[in-house]
């Protein structure tokens, strides 16, 4: 470690000078825009197929989108994410003659993935759901649909926001697999740095701590959200 | 006003309704006792499909509501129910869990109303503003609260509220919706004993004031005073029906006799 001094300003070097700081920044920003738009997509998309695979099922429609539902999220489960997002990006979209920028691409895969897993999250707080407030809403004569969504799924909400930041700590962490369709992210960013100075001691340290506060904050910003929608358990 | 007929109830293999024939008419009090997974809450659920029933018909108002092709949302805001664990909705206050209904009820006629306007017809009736439809909601949840003395809880979420608070709570949102009957299913079976009072006090006063009920319990005082007609459930049958004083001074069906053997 007694060159540890010399390898620091290797890195300030291509970091400062060398404009690496600008790809760094790019990379966040491309890693915070996968992993949110990302999240929130999955949620919508997450929530609804949970919506889906909750309803009685004596009738054929509801069957039907259940059977679509169970391959979706058997699809994207069951393959890495990385396999998604090659396909994606250099089978689907090119078969489908559609062009678009790589993290777009990436955003996409990461909220049809996401939203895959946030379905089963979403299901199972629904389901922890007291069902007698599914009643208490059809009782007033509600429809199963408006009582899904002004009574039951707010109350899985707040059950699940701890499983869900989980997700999304998840998301941001994977977003390093997009630099397999080239888009910069964190990952290629500090890669970058260290390749052009031979020097990836440093580099990985300091995005190793860069993903450590990422995580810290978002863990933080759950923790209030959390405790700001057990208003309802709480002496006001 | 509600007319079950042939109605049939399974589980499955199991059948826990055969054939029931009851009329049940404005402003009776019907008070059903009987032992316990006799059907009494699988009948009451049936009344307003919140159980289908697997054969019969439920008549309400006319309307055979156990036809799947109703829109069973209409008939059930005029038939209200109370459980007995009140399943009042916990993320939402106690006004705003009587107010939810009667708002989106409104606010879909507003809808309706609006598209109405749309096609150059008269609306029904004259469209009321969003701030108009909330304002007259709350005043009247207000008023209901005020009715059961529990104003100052207007704001506060049901996990802060006692058992005895909760279900008149349940009652009073029931309620909201002005209903032509509402169907309680052991409504003080989950209450502490010292709460019981206040609940069978306001099922009096609604009874008092000409609401048509029809209620499970086991308190048989209230049967007793409240009733205008007991019935027995036994094994999905209704083996004794009668007004109160003949039903408990003088029984005839002998699983009857033995039934309140033990519960008086
Ligand atoms: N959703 C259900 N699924 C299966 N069996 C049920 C269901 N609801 C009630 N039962 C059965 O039906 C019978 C009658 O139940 P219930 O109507 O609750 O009786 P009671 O209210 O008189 O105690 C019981 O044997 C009970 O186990
Ligand atoms: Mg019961």
């Amino acid at each position: 470690m007694g060159n540890f001094d010399k390898k620091i300003e290797t890195f300030l070097n291509v970091f400062i000078d060398g404009g690496g700081y600008k790809t760094v920044i790019e990379g966040l920003k491309n890693t915070l825009l996968i992993a949110i738009l990302g999240l929130l997509l999955g949620i919508v998309i997450g929530t609804l197929i949970a919506a889906v695979r909750v309803l009685p099922k004596y009738k054929t429609l509801p069957k039907v989108l259940n059977g679509i539902c169970s391959v979706y999220v058997g699809f994207f489960r069951g393959t890495p994410m990385v396999v998604q997002l090659l396909v994606f990006y250099y089978v689907l979209l090119p078969l489908l003659g559609i062009r678009m920028d790589s993290v777009t691409v990436a955003t996409w895969v990461f909220g049809l993935n996401s939203g895959a897993y946030i379905s089963e999250i979403m299901r199972g707080g629904i389901l922890s759901v007291d069902p007698g407030q599914m009643e208490g809403g059809r009782s007033v004569g509600l429809s199963y649909s408006t009582t899904m969504l002004r009574i039951v799924i707010p109350q899985a909400v707040k059950n699940i926001l701890p499983t869900m930041g989980n997700e999304f700590i998840a998301l941001i962490k994977e977003t390093s697999v997009v630099s397999f369709v080239g888009a910069t992210d964190l990952y290629v960013a500090f890669n970058n740095m260290g390749s052009s100075s031979y020097e990836f001691m440093v580099p990985y340290l300091v995005m190793a701590l860069i993903y450590i506060v990422l995580v810290l904050v978002i863990s933080l910003l759950i923790k209030l959200l959390e405790r700001s929608l057990r208003k309802s358990d709480r002496n006001h | 006003m509600i007319e079950t007929i042939n109605l049939n109830k399974s589980f499955g293999s199991l059948h826990v309704l055969k054939d029931i024939n009851i009329k049940i008419e404005k402003g009776e009090k019907v008070v059903i006792v009987g032992p316990s997974g006799s059907g009494k809450s699988t009948f009451l659920r049936c009344l307003n499909c919140m159980e289908d029933p697997t054969s019969g018909q439920v008549i309400f108002n006319g309307v055979d509501i156990a036809d799947m092709s109703v829109n069973i949302n209409i008939h059930r805001q005029k038939m209200g129910m109370v459980f007995q664990h009140f399943n009042l909705f916990n993320n939402k206050t106690v006004i705003e869990n009587i107010m939810l209904a009667p708002v989106y009820v409104e606010k879909k006629k507003r809808r309706a109303g609006i598209r109405q306007k749309l096609f150059g017809k008269q609306p029904a009736e004259p469209i009321k503003s969003v701030k108009e439809i909330k304002a007259q909601a709350h005043a009247q949840a207000m008023e209901l609260l005020a009715r059961i003395g529990l104003q100052d809880k207007a704001d506060v979420y049901p996990s802060l509220l006692s058992g005895g608070q909760k279900q008149r709570v349940a009652i009073v949102r029931s309620l909201a919706m002005q209903p032509d009957v509402i169907l309680f299913d052991e409504p003080t079976s989950a209450l502490d004993p010292e709460m019981v009072g206040e609940v069978l006090e306001l099922m009096k006063d609604l009874a008092n004031q000409g609401m048509t009920m029809v209620v499970v319990t086991h308190e048989m005082g209230f049967a007793r005073e409240v009733a205008t007609r007991v019935i027995f459930m036994d094994e999905g049958r209704i083996l004794e029906e009668n007004n109160p004083k003949d039903f408990f001074e003088h029984p005839q069906n002998p699983r009857l006799k033995d039934f309140l053997s033990k519960v008086l």
